[in-house]
């Protein structure tokens, strides 16, 4: 099971299809979060805007944790799309800065791998909405990889 | 004494902890993955949440998603500086910290809960851990949150 499982996802991988891999996630997928590769190989995330994410209505405002998952996420997507084999990566810790309140709208979100050890993978994943040059969250990831 | 902050009459809590609870119920993505008060106290709040199959980050070993931790630490981090502030204000959170201890096990509901240890005028400080078994903690946090955020 679990390695039909993993071969399963790595062929998403070489097919190219992150959305596939995204899908195969329940919790993204209930968060009908979507998935794009550029061509440089970065992979966006996009949360649409959608009244289920609401964590601050008065704002209103997308709750923290949905933002905090988003970037844990699109650290780990962009980290399983760059790894050789078929592995799913352990998140060993993350530490996130809110950097201004994410409203309601789209919410994009991409991952950058700063060093790939052969046992520990540290990521940087900013998320933003109108302007990536005005990141509302940032962090950065310890992954254990294998 | 560094920094100096008062920690006198000004910053006493005051806010009715029936009306956080009012306040937290009505929160959509809360009521969305169906996360309860289990208790509220002065500097301190414990959430839960009942497992979902929609809640699984990880198709294959079937664990729970970071992002349900993250959002379960958040909210009773935030709730337990709420219930230690002088009046109704935004509060925004500053930074979050999180160390995964050990993988949460399929099947099982998850329990969150936050002590706010240190408030002074302009920023809380408050700590955290999630576990399903007490004596098997999931996951611990860290987190700041700067009050009065609107005037940010």
């Amino acid at each position: 099971m679990t390695e039909e499982h993993l071969a399963r996802l790595h062929k998403m991988k070489v097919q190219g299809r992150p959305q596939a891999l995204v899908d195969a996630i329940p919790y993204l997928k209930f968060l009908n979060v979507g998935a794009r590769l550029e061509a440089d190989g970065s992979l966006i995330c996009i949360l649409p805007n959608q009244e289920k994410t609401i964590g601050n209505p008065t704002l209103p405002a997308i709750h923290g944790g949905v933002i905090g998952g988003l970037l844990e996420s699109v650290a780990l997507l962009q980290l399983i799309w760059s790894l050789e084999g078929p592995s799913i990566p352990r998140t060993i810790n993350t530490s996130m800065d809110f950097l201004r309140s994410g409203q309601a709208k789209d919410t994009y979100a991409r991952g950058r791998i700063t060093k790939q050890g052969r046992r520990v993978a540290n990521v940087r994943a900013e998320a933003w909405q109108d302007d990536p040059a005005r990141p509302i969250a940032a962090a950065h990831g310890h992954f254990l990889l294998g | 004494m560094p920094g100096g902050e008062p920690d006198g009459a000004a910053l006493e809590p005051a806010i009715d902890l029936d009306v956080i609870r009012s306040f937290a119920v009505e929160i959509p993505f809360l009521k969305e993955i169906d996360t309860r008060i289990d208790t509220l106290e002065r500097g301190r709040c414990r959430l839960s949440l009942p497992w979902q199959d929609k809640l699984v980050g990880d198709p294959v070993s079937r664990v729970i998603h970071g992002g349900v931790i993250t959002t379960l630490l958040d909210s009773a981090s935030g709730m337990a500086v709420f219930s230690m502030i002088p009046k109704v204000m935004q509060i925004a959170t500053l930074d979050l910290r999180i160390d995964y201890l050990r993988p949460a096990v399929p099947d099982h509901g998850i329990r969150a809960e936050a002590e706010c240890y240190r408030l002074s005028r302009n920023v809380a400080f408050v700590r955290g851990r999630a576990f399903q078994d007490p004596d098997k903690q999931v996951a611990s946090s860290l987190a700041t949150f700067m009050l009065e955020s609107s005037t940010l």
